[in-house]
């Protein structure tokens, strides 16, 4: 349903691309990408890292939330290019030597995710919220974490896990 | 022996899935791909009068633009394009003529090298069309509904039963009356990942195609039939889906698009569609409803009326159980139920999650409220008052198990329900306004026939497969469980593969019925691979075995053991071993009981119970507590089956609080298109939350005894949560979603 967008004034699309660096999960993916290609796609369709995910490309859903010099942002509203000289970790970069990230362990101890689809970006979203130092209560884990869809509907056992890695009394 | 059955095993695919490793269909990247970005019309009626692709063709990078007018030959009949869960009709057909029967229908496809030069070039085609008047809004054709044409499908999902008695005299001569209409507009499945296939294309035109669907052996048909390929030069991979909800049931357009355009282009392609496109299919139809309820002075039911009038599209009859759940809840001496359809130029409607089920709990389950009000009595009371064990929809068969009665008493009790004050607008907390409420939830506990594959390996683990789908609900952990337990394996050298036609087929994975249908072909390949290995084991020099029947052995721990002697044994290895090390396979075939089902009404049951926490000043309504009793016959897996319900309960919020498609009818097209204004809970939305599991044992339904739960956690709570609004608020409130203008 794009046409309802405004007709792009330049119709030839520049065929240029540029090469870029984005070190992602500590190794530098060496890339040539179109400027307007966004971090997701660029995870997704040229780095081969799909662990992140498109639940939208419009910043509404979550789904590819990825930590940026560990702060948690939306990979689908900022371009590639943008990132040449940032640390990027995305959920494939979360597990270190082979052991799960506590989070990790959590989502699967509290059975929170079914389909999957939203389960990375939740996980980075979590880590990224306990880096903002902001969590005081359940309530608040509740708030800062929904920016992040679950069709599913596996919010309970979401709190759950990140309120043990928090430690945290979810029953508050 | 059930060792794993029954117990809380976690997720065999949760690694994959907190690690990023699971693989969902656009995330095959195959070498040499290319990408389709689909272009929508812009208007809901009419014909295409120029498509000019000259621009989008110019663009460096682009490979062919695909429309009516370039496209291909297909098939010629509609009957190459049915699928599994076609209703009567036409299927429509992508690219097909230059006719627009709804709006955002596919009109273009443009193939790029990289995603971002067909997103570029797919906004420079130029459509002009000629519109005519569309017809969109059912509530403009309540008096021209007429009975939908039946079909296959009613086999799954039947229409109404004959009437019994005289339901429209009864109702006029009962000393009680409730009667009301109930509205819930269109809503749009949304699973978190869109629709979207890869179709790799192999030596000789071998398609490999990746697909989000809820059934690959479904895929497979429509592709092999709609394009006439032979069905060895096609395979369809589904291993991941990321939510579906029932929108995966139907092979949607991209995959017919992505498939066209690799065959003619002899290139690997991939088309996803966008969020916004994930509203120009199906959808859960706008549907209007009457009840009338009448009753006796003490409470008993001596008419219901029950009547649904339904949209669907000009092209399919696309029909649900809306009316037929009352009957088969409540007993009455005479009563009527109907279910009509309009035509509307609208995409042709699909199973959403509890299709028709929770269409018609959420109308027929309030009005039950509302008349327990009107005598003065407990919705629960009323509700075991008018308890039945048979029912009259067909042909007053008794139910194969019904522990309705303990999720009544086991729900109230933990809820605490006993303590209501039944007085609306009784109860407070700070400036909020605090109502209880519940209703009654059923679902089917259906079953279909499944194969399924069994294989002892080299190394003495347990391959099981079968070419069904997990879409989140837990298959590949409950298939490994009762294929575990079957052969008495370790589940860890157990391994469950799903989703490849080149598997035994399955059938969709809809209607809660995967874990009886394919949870049985699983025990059946296991029994039958049990049975050869213990042929095989009596052969072994110096069996322990001989003249000794296959009911003396146990299967534990991987080995054959006899029951009498368990020093007596064989283990699985042995037996490999004297097949001269290879792997050995049997398949299994499931089909339900056909002569013992037709004697029962076979059905899940539930109950549900809400608190809301209701703003006057904003009109915000909040679910603070909820909790459901479920009787569903034997759980699997109560960890995923937990999960299951509570997010079928999350569904049940959505349903009754929030989402909700609108479309402008003056243009006969959506206008909150997005996830931004289709509003779904968030975390915030959601509090505390419980699952009661009743006993349930059930030897009818299926050799496992289970009912399936990916329905029934949803069923109950719309009704639920509106019953608790009228409770807190002493307002009763007939349109859904309860948004808060309609509360204040």
């Amino acid at each position: 349903m794009q046409t309802t967008l405004p007709a792009p004034t330049v119709e030839s699309a520049p065929a240029m691309t540029r090469p870029i660096t984005l070190t992602v999960n500590g190794t530098p993916y060496q890339l040539n990408l179109a400027p307007w290609t966004t971090l997701l796609d660029a995870l997704r369709e040229y780095a081969n890292l799909t662990g992140t995910k498109k639940g939208c490309d419009h910043g509404q859903c979550g789904a590819c939330t990825v930590l940026v010099n560990g702060k948690r942002i939306n990979a689908c509203l900022t371009l590639a290019v943008m990132h040449d000289d940032h640390e990027i970790t995305t959920i494939e970069g979360l597990a270190t030597d082979g052991a799960l990230h506590p989070v990790q362990k959590a989502f699967i101890d509290h059975d929170a995710f079914q389909c999957g689809y939203c389960t990375p970006g939740q996980i980075c979203s979590a880590v990224g919220m306990i880096n903002e130092g902001q969590v005081r209560t359940v309530a608040d884990v509740r708030e800062l974490m929904s920016g992040n869809l679950c069709r599913c509907g596996a919010y309970p056992h979401i709190v759950d896990a990140i309120c043990e890695v928090m430690q945290l009394d979810a029953s508050k | 022996m059930s060792q794993y059955i029954g117990e809380p095993i976690t997720r065999v695919d949760g690694h994959e899935k907190v690690t990023g490793q699971a693989k969902y269909a656009a995330e095959f990247n195959v070498p040499d791909l290319t990408y389709g970005v689909v272009v929508s019309s812009t208007i809901t009626k009419g014909r295409i009068t120029l498509l000019d692709t000259s621009k989008a063709l110019a663009v460096n990078g682009v490979i062919e633009v695909f429309t009516h007018e370039n496209r291909p030959r297909t098939a010629w009949f509609d009957i190459s394009y049915k699928d599994q869960d076609s209703p009567p009709g036409s299927p429509f057909r992508p690219l097909y003529d230059n006719k627009i029967k709804y709006n955002g229908q596919p009109v273009a496809l443009v193939v790029a090298e990289t995603f971002e030069l067909a997103r570029f070039a797919a906004m420079l085609v130029h459509v002009e069309y000629e519109a005519e008047p569309c017809d969109t809004d059912l509530m403009k054709h309540l008096d021209t509904v007429r009975n939908p044409e039946p079909g296959l499908m009613n086999l799954m999902k039947p229409l109404p039963p004959k009437p019994r008695g005289d339901a429209d005299k009864a109702f006029a001569e009962a000393p009680v009356q409730q009667s009301a209409q109930y509205i819930h507009g269109m809503q749009h499945h949304n699973p978190m990942e869109m629709f979207a296939s890869t179709v790799e294309y192999g030596k000789n035109g071998f398609l490999t195609i990746y697909d989000k669907t809820q059934g690959v052996t479904n895929s497979l048909l429509y592709v092999t039939q709609a394009f006439n390929i032979p069905f060895n030069q096609v395979r369809v991979v589904s291993p991941y889906v990321g939510g579906a909800f029932g929108s995966g049931l139907r092979p949607q357009y991209q995959l017919f698009l992505a498939v066209m355009a690799a065959r003619e282009l002899k290139r690997s392609v991939r088309v996803s569609l966008t969020r916004q496109q994930m509203w120009s299919f199906g959808h859960r139809p706008a549907t209007v409803q009457n009840v009338c309820l009448g009753t006796q002075a003490d409470g008993t039911i001596t008419a219901i009326i029950h009547e649904a009038k339904a949209a669907t599209s000009q092209f399919e009859d696309y029909t649900e159980e809306v009316v037929n759940w009352t009957g088969k809840l409540y007993p009455t001496p005479n009563g009527a139920l109907r279910y009509k359809l309009k035509s509307l130029d609208i995409y042709t409607p699909l199973d959403m999650r509890a299709p028709g089920g929770v269409t018609g709990l959420s109308a027929v389950e309030c009005a039950v409220d509302e008349l327990a009000y009107k005598l003065g009595m407990d919705p629960l009371e009323f509700r075991l008052k008018n308890y039945t064990e048979r029912d009259w929809t067909e042909k007053d068969r008794p139910f194969s198990s019904k522990e309705l009665r303990a999720c009544f008493r086991q729900g109230a009790e933990r809820f605490g329900w006993s303590g209501r004050n039944p007085e609306p607008r009784s109860m407070r907390k700070d400036h909020n306004l605090i109502g209880w409420g519940m209703a009654t939830g059923i679902w089917d506990a259906a079953q279909v026939p499944a194969r399924a594959e069994a294989t002892l390996t080299v190394n003495g683990k347990l391959r099981v497969r079968s070419a069904t789908a997990d879409i989140g609900t837990g298959t590949y952990t409950i298939m490994t469980q009762i294929a575990a337990d079957t052969l008495g394996m370790p589940i860890d050298d157990v391994v469950f593969r799903l989703g490849d036609t080149t598997m035994p087929a399955a059938p969709i994975e809809g209607g809660s019925w995967t874990a009886s249908t394919v949870g049985s072909a699983v025990k059946s390949a296991c029994d039958t691979l049990a049975k050869t290995l213990f042929r095989m084991a009596k052969r072994i020099p110096k069996s322990p075995f001989v003249g000794v029947g296959f009911d003396d052995v146990l299967f534990i721990n991987g080995e054959i053991r006899l029951k009498r002697n368990p020093s007596a044994r064989v283990s699985l290895l042995e037996v490999v071993n004297l097949n001269g090390g290879r792997a050995i396979t049997e398949t299994g075939t499931s089909i339900p009981n056909l002569v013992a089902h037709m004697k029962y009404s076979r059905n899940a049951h539930a109950a549900a119970f809400v608190e809301v926490q209701v703003d006057e000043d904003f009109g915000t309504v909040k679910v603070t507590r909820a909790i459901s009793a479920v009787a569903a016959g034997r759980i699997i897996n109560p960890r995923t089956a937990r999960s299951q319900i509570i997010g079928g309960m999350v569904w049940g919020i959505s349903h009754a609080l929030q989402e909700e498609s609108v479309m402008d009818h003056r243009y006969g097209r959506f206008m909150n298109h997005d996830l931004a204004e289709y509003h779904i809970p968030v975390c915030a939305d959601i509090h505390e939350m419980d699952v009661v599991f009743v006993e349930e044992n059930d030897t009818v339904v299926n050799p496992l005894g289970v009912k399936g739960v990916g329905e029934i956690g949803l069923v109950a709570m719309p009704a639920a949560i509106a019953n608790a609004i009228f409770h807190a608020t002493g307002k009763r409130i007939y349109e859904l979603p309860i948004q808060l203008d309609k509360v204040m």
